[in-house]
């Protein structure tokens, strides 16, 4: 069943690497729940990430995220580049089910075979929803994308994971927000590349964007020349100056993103092997019995598994 | 239990704007713990192929309250072409009884009317998304 198994990814691999949509949607499911599948076509297709560049777009809720990256896919469109897209959404906490809403806001491009979005959710899923947002984009990546772009849900941690997955990270603020904004105060500060507030076809935009300006003031470290853009998804100001600030950013920053991002794969693939030992461990135990484990049993279990790691990474 | 929540379309194709039908049935499914990918009206068959492959959706459900649901042999016929034959396709809203016959016979799954049930409908979508991820395994082994 296995080598069975195993075929299949490869032929997977395959028809995603000769630029088969299908193949494409597909392989993100197969990622997205990290079973043995997933491993099996992550190594199919090992080499064939490293080429794309990876956008993050965080900020709270209604900021108008989704609009935005509406826009700018046009400006890049215009000058013929593909774009792929990864859009999270939140899941709900009750049910663990989704309206994923995110890609009606770029229904645009829902006919342009230059455009391929992705709906997440956010799955609780083992190792975060980081883990598996940087495997979707790798599909995309071996799938030939190479431009990537990532909407998260502004809230909670997703807005510094990003930083783990994208090569540059867009941290969008709006007015009107009140208290979503005192929220990803910290965050902003921590991980933006770039700050832009949006919805400046309204009055109160400036007082945002002159708050933003006095956080970053006090902001510590390499991060802290950096301006606030002013956008307007909306009526389309400052969008082709904001692409030409990522696309000059992304160009600047080139080398040290291909580095940077072999260190991160390099941390994932270690992940991603204890992961593939805590489901061997789980492999012999029931679900039910799995969740019963103790912490401390729990915690042997982990144990074993990483001491088990050391000695395969040394063969 | 699936290894992941079932994968939904929610739809509507046509000049037909009656959205409530579709809105409440994206969130029965969602509070089902399904992932529901929600568009708005007025989609074409193109884009909803398009769509159900790049979100690789189980189960395509389009809501039809004036005659758009006539469109569905055309959809299924797209949704072939494209390789897409495992997903399966559901209809509701206003489907004249006489009409419903035909519907089945070109290939739709099911149909649901005014006054169908969240248990009905969420009952129903799980069953055809395990029967949509058999067909399509069996497609990829080929
Ligand atoms: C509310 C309503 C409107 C509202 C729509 C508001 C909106 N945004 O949706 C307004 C006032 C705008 C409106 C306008 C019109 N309407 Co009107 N409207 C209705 C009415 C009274 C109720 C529809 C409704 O919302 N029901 C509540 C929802 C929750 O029920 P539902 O859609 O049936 O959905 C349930 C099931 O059918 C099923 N279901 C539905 N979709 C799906 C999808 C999936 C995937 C699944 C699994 C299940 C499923 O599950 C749901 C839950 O049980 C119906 C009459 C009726 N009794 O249905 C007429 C009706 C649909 N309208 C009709 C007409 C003619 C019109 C107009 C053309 C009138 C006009 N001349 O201007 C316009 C056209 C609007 C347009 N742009 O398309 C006719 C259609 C006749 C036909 N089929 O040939 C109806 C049937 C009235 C009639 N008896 O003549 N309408
Ligand atoms: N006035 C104005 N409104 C905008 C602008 N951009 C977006 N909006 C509106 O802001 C609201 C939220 O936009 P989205 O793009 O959905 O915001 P988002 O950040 O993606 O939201 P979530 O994905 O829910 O977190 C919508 O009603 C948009 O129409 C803008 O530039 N100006
Ligand atoms: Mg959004």
């Amino acid at each position: 069943m296995s080598s069975n198994k195993k075929t299949r990814m490869e032929a997977l691999a395959e028809r995603l690497r000769a630029g088969d949509s299908r193949a494409l949607g597909r392989a993100l499911t197969v990622v997205e729940s990290g079973d043995d599948d997933a491993l099996a076509l992550t190594e199919a297709l090992a080499g064939a990430f490293g080429e794309a560049h990876i956008v993050g777009f965080t900020g709270p809720p209604g900021a108008g995220k989704s609009t935005l990256l509406d826009a700018l896919i046009h400006e890049w469109r215009k000058e013929g580049r593909p774009v792929a897209v990864l859009a999270v959404d939140p899941v709900s906490p009750v049910s663990g089910g989704a309206v994923l809403g995110d890609r009606t806001r770029m229904g645009a491009h829902s006919l342009d075979d230059g455009v391929f979005i992705r709906s997440v959710s956010a799955r609780g899923h083992l190792g975060g929803l980081c883990e598996a947002a940087h495997d979707m984009a790798d599909m995309m990546d071996a799938a030939g994308w190479p431009l990537i772009l990532i909407e998260t849900v502004g809230a909670g941690q997703s807005e510094t994971e990003i930083t783990q997955v994208a090569d540059l990270s867009v941290v969008i603020s709006a007015p009107g927000l009140g208290d979503e904004l005192q929220a990803i105060k910290a965050g902003i500060l921590e991980i933006g590349d770039l700050l832009v507030v949006n919805k400046v076809d309204r009055d109160d935009a400036d007082e945002t964007a002159k708050h933003l300006e006095a956080m970053l003031a006090l902001r510590s470290g390499a991060k802290r020349d950096i301006s606030v853009l002013r956008v307007s998804a909306a009526t389309g100001r400052g969008v082709t100056e904001l692409k030409d600030e990522i696309d000059q950013l992304l160009e600047a920053t080139g080398a040290t993103v291909g580095a940077d991002r072999k260190r991160k794969r390099e941390a994932r693939k270690r992940r991603l092997a204890v992961l593939r030992f805590a489901s061997r461990i789980s492999a012999g135990i029931s679900e039910e019995d799995f969740r019963a484990m103790r912490p401390e049993e729990l915690d042997r279990a982990i144990e074993r598994s990483l001491a088990l790691l050391s000695t395969e990474v040394e063969d | 239990m699936m290894a992941y929540p079932e994968r939904v379309l929610v739809t509507k194709i046509g000049f037909d704007g009656h959205d409530r039908g579709s809105r409440v049935v994206a969130a029965y499914l969602r509070d089902a713990g399904m992932e529901v990918i929600y568009t708005p009206p007025w989609q074409e068959i193109e884009t909803v192929v398009k769509l159900a492959m790049q979100e690789d959706v189980d189960v395509v459900g389009v809501s039809s309250l004036a005659t758009d649901h006539l469109i569905m042999p055309d959809l299924i016929a797209a949704l072939r072409d494209a390789e897409m034959r495992h997903v399966r396709l559901i209809v509701g809203g206003i489907i004249p009884q006489n009409e419903q016959p035909e519907l089945m016979d070109a290939g739709v799954s099911a149909i649901f009317g005014p006054g169908a049930t969240s248990e009905e409908i969420v009952e129903t979508v799980r069953k055809l998304a395990v029967e949509a991820r058999a067909a399509r395994e069996t497609a990829e082994v080929v």
